[in-house]
């Protein structure tokens, strides 16, 4: 299942972020902050021990089963009174899960992690992007592995001069995407693909910001 | 307006280009130095881009110096600053003062680079951009719009015949020959036997290979290339050769090496011409075509 992946956000610059906001209330989530070990329980739990430490008040916390669902106000309404109480609420959620709290209740946020893309889980406490969203979607000429995510550069014509035994110029541990798209096209007998010259990408295939209407007709 | 080094790589003469590093600030002085001390020696002279992804002065002005002091440039354009309006724009600019040879490359990741937290653009890719000037060159633009004034450019782009694994290169090789590649530099090669293989492949195209020499100035740096540079290396036994050479002699071996092997390359029609990569150490060119018999 994919989820949003994140990282928790450094002590410094949540301290900095909280900064004359004395009395919080913490807000983790349930399901990929959970998968991730960055806003469940334990982290949520974690999280309030170092504030008591540094010398916030905590006036409450809770994990939510599913922060971006709009049922979450209706769990936050039960929590309140503590909330009320709260200079700031702290969310260690992904950035959907903090947009969504502050839309709801339209109070002070901060959020704890930076959301880094959607991906999954490939091995444990490992977490990959598979797919960037870009809107044209040009898997079905590469084996059905993505170059746009999956090459550093997004390159959709073939590999650059950085590769190096099969890995990324960036990291000796990253598989070059065009090796691996290569090996897929003649395991599959469809070299000829990966020989056609694609033309510019659109970028405009991925609105900015992104939306998009079911057409009613 | 067809270039010189157009016309040289036509003429069937053996080829020479070097590279000319543009400065990292406004201080031109070490560049001018190295344009004229080698703009009669060569046919025409690269200006790197940003190379490493380190900012410096930009290819364009370099190449303007260059023209400016009666050299032949050829601009190196990477994608990986620039979108297609800029490279597009950068590319009449160019045509517009005279500047019509281009080599174009994707670009180094900017994580490798001074600007790390800079976002690499990539818009366009190598072969693309490639397709961008063939485009213009007939008198539209990537948009599909007419230009009032169309440019006229010899292109190339780079080739590394000893990238493991080959075959995706070779794809890629064949792909920017299909978009208009007339000229080839490659990445530094140091094992001519593999450089022969390579050739006896690329000759079948209708383009122009450039072999790529690379001066090795100590057996560390040569050790450094192997281990970080994608697509180079340097054999042992070039190592133990340049790590046998008396103290503070390496930079003589390594010219004498490089000299040896385009000699061998020149006499053997093993390649079209050479590219001279003395990163740093430009003045020693022509110290390296007198090591290599090669007269300007």
């Amino acid at each position: 299942m994919i989820r949003s992946i994140t990282k928790p956000k450094s002590k410094e610059e949540i301290d900095t972020l909280l900064k004359g906001l004395n009395r919080i209330f913490i807000i983790g989530c349930g399901t990929c902050v959970t998968l991730t070990r960055t806003g469940g329980a334990p982290e949520v739990a974690a999280m309030k021990e170092a504030l008591l430490e540094s010398g916030k008040l905590v006036t409450g916390h809770v994990v939510v089963p599913v922060a971006c669902d709009n049922l979450t106000s209706e769990i936050l309404n039960e929590e309140m009174e503590k909330i009320e109480q709260a200079d700031v609420l702290l969310i260690m959620t992904c950035a959907f899960g903090v947009q969504t709290v502050s839309s709801q209740l339209k109070r002070m946020v901060v959020p704890a992690l930076d959301t880094l893309f959607i991906g999954k889980e490939t091995a444990y406490g490992q977490f990959n992007e598979i797919c960037t969203q870009c809107g044209t979607c040009i898997i079905g000429e590469t084996g059905g592995i993505c170059p746009v995510t999956n090459c550093h550069k997004g390159l959709v014509n073939g590999p650059c001069g950085g590769t190096n035994q099969g890995k990324c110029e960036i990291d000796n541990n990253k598989d070059c995407a065009w090796t691996l798209i290569y090996n897929r096209l003649t395991e599959l007998g469809r070299l000829d693909s990966m020989r056609k010259l694609q033309g510019p990408r659109n970028f405009l295939g991925e609105p900015t910001p992104g939306k998009y209407q079911i057409s009613k007709s | 307006m067809i270039s010189s080094f157009k016309k040289s790589l036509d003429s069937g003469k053996f080829i020479v280009t070097c590279e000319v590093a543009p400065p990292k600030g406004i201080n031109l002085e070490k560049t001018a130095h190295h344009i004229d001390l080698l703009k009669d020696k060569v046919d025409a002279m690269n200006l790197t881009d940003h190379q490493s992804s380190v900012m410096r002065y930009p290819s364009l002005g370099g190449a303007l110096m260059v023209k400016e002091m009666g050299g032949e440039p050829i601009l190196q354009m990477t994608c990986r600053d620039r979108n297609r309006l800029a490279l597009q724009g950068d590319l009449l600019f160019a045509a517009s003062r005279g500047i019509n040879n281009v080599l174009c490359l994707t670009g180094d990741s900017v994580m490798l680079g001074d600007h790390k937290t800079a976002k690499g653009v990539f818009d366009l890719d190598s072969s693309q951009l490639l397709a961008a000037i063939r485009i213009l060159e007939k008198g539209k633009d990537l948009g599909g719009n007419d230009l009032d004034g169309s440019p006229v450019f010899c292109a190339g782009a780079i080739v590394t015949p000893e990238a493991n694994p080959i075959e995706p290169q070779l794809i890629k090789f064949e792909k920017k020959i299909e978009a208009g590649a007339e000229f080839i530099q490659t990445q530094a090669v140091y094992d001519l036997v593999r450089l022969k293989t390579f050739m006896e492949y690329a000759r079948q195209f209708p383009v122009k290979i450039l072999a790529g020499i690379l001066l090795l100035t100590s057996a560390p740096m040569a050790r450094f290339m192997n281990k970080n540079i994608a697509g180079v290396n340097v054999p042992q036994t070039l190592i133990d050769e340049i790590s046998q050479a008396p103290k503070g002699g390496a930079i003589v071996k390594g010219i004498e090496i490089a000299g040896r092997m385009i000699r061998t390359i020149h006499t053997e029609k093993i390649c079209d011409g050479v590219h001279i990569m003395a990163i740093g150490k430009e003045e020693l060119v022509p110290d390296i075509m007198a090591a290599a018999d090669l007269t300007s």
